[in-house]
Order: structure tokens, then sequence, then C-alpha cells
């Protein structure tokens, strides 16, 4: 059984407050014959100095060191990838570092530049993180991403990822979701509705109208997850900038940008699910002991925690992160989320983790209507709508770039600009995409609070960054 | 004529015979949309690397004689003594002692039974296993950890005995040398090289 010391457990506290200014990101594609990765992170840092209405040699004048996030270099074929953008953009001879946690590179990537803020370090940081995933076609792709398993004990065995969620997947349906179909089918409306608000994202790769007899006739890849189950496999590059409180006053002085209050914390767990050993379930602020005392009677086998159904560093970073911001309830606390939604089935296992539901009933956040935009039981805005970009299934996964992706996104929210940057006719015209007849605004009306979730692996490394409209903060001291 | 890389390990160092690349040439990347004007090129590898199993070995060796090892912690003054491990440890994840190596071929024999399992339709590039793919995560009794592997013969229920069967000829030395077949299996029905 496996105890954590106070020491362990204290809530991480930063030297100064943190804000994000401004965010930027690229076109997302399978592949990009006709760009080289440079000109996506040029293409991500030449947006957000535009959304400050700065250009992007101003922008770089404030800038004094830099994160890069990106994860295979195996994929790139390009050790030191990191030196060849920081070149490119133009930034020695400034300090920069990479940063690599498979699918939540980009999360820790804005973890290393808060803490270079909120230590003082830093007055205003670049984060940038990118993957080129097109260098080799898909088996040699789904082999190279296999190589984020242990390479002696798991990768030999199908070299594939989505056999390693599936027996995830198959456990967590026959326990939890009781082998129901209504829960296989509640899976596949998850695909559905990402790959539908993908639809309003010109960013994204995979907009689709589909339903979920789509999904569920869709070739299987690992039983019971099928093809529109699982995540993209993408190309492109996001970014954003972190600053101490007098840089974001003076970057944003000219622009709709306000200062972000941000918060970024991590969690981490044995790359191996094989390793992990039964312990009591760590405790969210909206959680009592009580109430997972007869889980296993509920759900016979769902007491072994955190076993194939819980991710434990998801739910340590929420800890940390709820911790940091003042957050006592996610659903009630925050307006909406992007999570990592590399599989439908880790984006349930997700929702308990952090908190949005109870173990054993994350299908119900879904159910219910509460994930969406607009509920399709109520007609009335979702309670906690999640992953309006369309996520990892509809958006994009390009491993470096989605955890800024996903802060990205929910920045534009609390700025009020998703309209305007989702909207634009030219953006939709420049990225030669067909805007579709029945666009609609997915703004989530006065949205003051959200949060991303950035994960890798089978839940090796998991970050949440929390975003928050500084006059809306939940904690005084926080 | 090429022969593929060859090492052993003489005086602590690596001696290596035959071919650890080979050449292929590149070829242009061209846009059949506009004139078949440059876009790139590829750039075709092939390497061999030469992988340690260091504390380990012992364990890949041992699939070949037919035997299943797993470690435990039996340092007296750390919290989780007595622990047992498969995959195997080679260090106490606590106390980080050095850990036992114990045989638990009996152990997965009496007890392994599937905690879950799936099938998998697709593979990565490099797949050696026939298709579909019966992966199975097993459980055994007095062991702490669940291993990873892969179903020879059947079909994986939950709860479901299982028993370790062995590639004792011609073995990859790889974790492939181990695989599982359902109670009642009898021997002429194991894949060829495997015996129980």
């Amino acid at each position: 059984m496996i105890t954590f010391s106070r020491q362990q457990l204290k809530i991480p506290r930063l030297q100064r407050p943190v804000y994000l200014v401004t965010a930027g990101q690229s076109k997302f594609d399978r592949a990009f014959p006709d760009k080289r990765t440079e000109e996506l992170c040029i293409d991500a840092f030449t947006m957000a100095a535009g959304l400050l209405d700065i250009s992007p040699a101003e922008l770089k004048q404030y800038i004094h060191s830099c994160y890069y996030g990106h994860f295979a270099d195996h994929f790139g074929d390009q050790l030191l990838g990191e030196s060849v953008i920081h070149d490119r953009l133009g930034l020695d001879p400034l300090g920069n570092v990479g940063v690599k946690t498979g699918g939540a590179t980009g999360g820790s990537t804005l973890w290393e530049g808060m803490k270079a803020v909120a230590s003082g370090y830093s007055d205003c940081v670049l984060v940038m993180g990118w993957e080129r995933m097109d260098e080799v076609p898909t088996d040699e792709g789904n082999f190279l991403i296999s190589c984020a398993a242990d390479k002696d004990w798991e990768s030999p065995l199908g070299h594939i990822y989505t056999g390693y969620y599936a027996v995830m997947a198959q456990r967590y349906w026959q326990i939890f979701g009781k082998s129901e179909e209504s829960f296989r089918r509640t899976l596949a409306e998850i695909s559905v509705k990402h790959h539908g608000y993908a639809r309003f994202n010109p960013f994204a790769q995979s907009p689709m109208k589909i339903t979920v007899d789509d999904v569920l006739n869709s070739p299987v890849v690992a039983y019971p997850l099928r093809a529109l189950d699982c995540c993209l496999m993408s190309v492109g590059a996001a970014c954003a900038i972190l600053c101490d409180e007098d840089t974001a006053t003076q970057l944003t002085k000219n622009s709709k940008n306000k200062p972000l209050r941000i918060y970024v914390a991590a969690g981490s767990h044995t790359l191996r699910p094989a390793d992990r050993l039964d312990m009591a379930i760590p405790l969210l602020p909206n959680e009592t002991a009580d109430q997972y005392k007869d889980l296993g009677e509920r759900f016979p086998g769902g007491d072994r925690y955190p076993g194939f159904t819980g991710f434990l560093a998801a739910r340590i970073a929420a800890y940390y992160g709820y911790g940091m911001a003042g957050i006592t309830d996610p659903t009630t606390d925050l307006d909406l989320v992007e999570l990592h939604d590399a599989f439908t089935i880790s984006d349930v296992q997700t929702y308990e983790d952090i908190g949005i539901r109870p173990y054993g009933y994350g299908r119900d956040y879904v159910e219910s209507g509460d994930c969406y935009h607009t509920n399709p039981h109520t007609g009335q805005p979702g309670k906690l709508p999640s992953n309006l970009s369309g996520g990892l299934i509809g958006c994009m996964h390009s491993v470096g770039a989605t955890g800024i992706m996903q802060t990205f996104e929910v920045a534009t929210h609390i700025w009020h600009r998703w309209e305007e940057l989702h909207g634009d006719a030219q953006l939709w015209q420049k990225f030669n995409r067909v805007k579709p007849d029945d666009w609609t605004s997915l703004q989530v009306e006065g949205a003051k609070r959200g949060m991303a979730i950035s994960h890798a692996g089978v839940g090796s490394h998991v970050t949440s960054t929390i975003l928050m409209d500084p006059d809306h903060l939940l904690a005084k001291d926080a | 004529m090429s022969m593929f890389g060859q090492v052993f390990v003489k005086d602590n160092k690596y001696k290596i015979k035959g071919d650890f690349h080979h050449l292929t040439p590149n070829t242009p990347i061209r846009d059949a949309d506009d004139g078949w004007k440059l876009l790139g090129v590829t750039n075709p590898r092939d390497m061999t690397y030469m992988h340690s199993y260091g504390g380990e070995a012992i364990f890949f060796e041992s699939l070949s004689q037919g035997k299943l090892l797993a470690t435990r912690c039996d340092n007296s003054g750390c919290g989780t003594r007595g622990t047992t491990y498969i995959p195997f440890r080679i260090h106490c994840p606590d106390c980080l002692g050095k850990n036992s190596i114990i045989d638990l071929t009996a152990v997965a024999r009496k007890s392994a039974r599937i905690h879950t399992f799936m099938v998998c339709e697709r593979s990565g590039a490099f797949n050696l296993l026939d298709k579909p793919i019966k992966f199975i995560n097993i459980e055994f009794d007095g062991v702490a950890t669940i291993l990873m592997s892969y179903l020879s013969l059947g079909e994986p229920k939950f709860g479901m005995r299982v028993l370790p069967i062995f590639k004792t000829s011609g073995p990859t030395f790889t974790i492939l040398d181990l695989s599982w077949v359902p109670e009642g299996t009898p021997q002429e029905q194991l894949p060829e090289g495997f015996t129980f």
C-alpha cells in the first residue's frame, strides 16, 4: 500500500503571481509537406503577438527565457530541435530548455515557464510546443509512439499504444460500465461531440459530422476501442507568453487580452500500468473518505485503486492544482475544461480522477449533458463544457503543442474572444478549410475560470493548468 | 555479402561483427499538383542497436529455460518488505535495496488469472506477433503487480485461469518468449517452439 508523507502532499506555493497574457497556434494537420517546423512555430508566435496588437519583434523584446516542448526526437528526426526553433525565432542568446513528458509535454512546458516567472528568474517567458509526426507513415508512427512504453516488457507486444489503453477500457467497461451496451454508446458519444465541435474550429484537423453508430461501426483498432475512439496523429505548434504582473500590465495595455492568472501543477505515476500498487484513493476537496468505502460492493472489482481504471497522476495534479487555485469543486468553480481525450475511455477516466464525477460515475458527465456547450436534454448551457476545441480526437494531438493548444482554447473563452478567433472567415480561407454553413459560436458566456489537463503515456505524467480572470479568483492569497 | 550485426562482450567491452547499418539512397519528394517541384527527400535508415538488459538479463535468459522469475524485497528495515514484483524490479522502489530473485513459475502455474485483456486488430511497424493479438494482464497470488503478456490460444475472459508457456526452442530472448494458454490446454496444441 502506497502512502504519502505530509511533505509530499504540501500544496505548491508560488513566490509571486504569474499571468498568461497571450497565446497562439498554427493550423493543425496530419502532414505539412510544404512547411518546416519553424514555419509553424513562427505562425503560432506571430498570432500571439497579433492578439496583443504588437509586432513579433516588439514581443520578443520582453522575453527573458524560453521553454520548448517537443516530445519525440525520433519522429522529427532532429536532436536539439529546440535550438533550431530558438535560432529561427531570433531569440539567441537567451537561455532555453527542452521539456519532454510524452503527451503531457505541452502542460509540463507551461509548468516550467510558470515556475521561471514565479521564482523571479524571468519576468516574461516564451512557452512553445510542437510536434512533427508526418516524417513517417502511420504504422511506423505507431511504432515510434509505442517506444514510450517499456521497451523490454511492453513495446514488443504489438508496438501499438492503443492496445495498452484498450486493456484499461476493457476493465473499466466491465467494472464501472457493467458491460452495458449503453456505456459503449456513451463512449461513442464523446467522439461524436469532439469531432462535431472541431467543425467550428478552423485550426482543427478532423471536423466530422458523425453519429454514435458511425463510431461503433468504425474499424476495430484494439477491441473495444475503434478508430473513431482514438486521437489524431498531428503536426502543428502552439505557444503562450507568461509574465509577472508589471509586464502583464504593460503588454496588454492596448489589447483586448486581459492578463489571466495561471496555476500549473503536475503529478506522475508508473510508466507500466503493471507496476501500480494498491492504495487508498487520495481525496479531492469535494470528496469524503466515506463515499468510497463501499465502492467494491457497488462495482465488484472496482476497489483496486488505481489499478487499470484510474490515473493517479491526474488525481495528484488536480489535488495540487485545486489547492493552489482555491478550487473546492471543479464543476461549480470552473466554467469550462479541456481534457486529454487520447481515447474516449481515458476522457471518462479523467472525469473521475479530477473530481468532476466520483469514481464509478464518469459516464454521467456525458449522459447528463453537463459536458456540452449546450445541454442536448435541456437546451440550456452545459454545466461544465469540455473540449470545445474538438480535443485530441477532433482538433489535434501534435504532442508537444497539445497542452498549450488546450490552454489557448480556455484563454479565448475567458478573454471572450472565442468567436472572433474561430469565426474569422479569412482564417478559414488562409487554412484552405471550408467554414460550415451552420457554423456556431461555442463561446462560453461569462467564462471566468477554466482548466486544461495534459496527460502522458498510460498516465505517467499529468498536469493541470488552471486559468482565472484575476477579478474572479477563488482564494485571496492564491 | 552483408551480414546482420552480431555482438558479444569480452572484457566488459562490446565486440561487434557484421553490418550495423544498411545504406539506401535518398529519393526526392515532389509536388504532383505543382509542376513536380521539389518539396523534400526521403531519409532511409536501417540500423541495429546494442541494448543491455543489465540486472534483468537473468529474467530473459530464464524464459528460454522454462522459468518465470520475479523479485522480492527482503530488507528487514523496509516498510514494504515481502512485496513481490513482476515485472521484475532489480531494486525495491521503497528502500532502493537490491531485491531477491525468486522463481515464480509454480505460483504462476497454480494461480495465474486474467485481470483484464483486449484483442488488437492492428499493430505498429516491427510487430512480430500474429494478429489479432490477445493482450492479457495477469494477476498472481501474493504478487503486488499485474503482468502484461499475450494469450496464444483461446479467447480471453475476466478471471480466466491461464498457464505460462515458454519458447524454449529457438528463443528470441525477449518478452515474446513468455506466453499463456488456458488451463487444460494439451502440450501438442502449443505454438511451435513453446513448452510448459
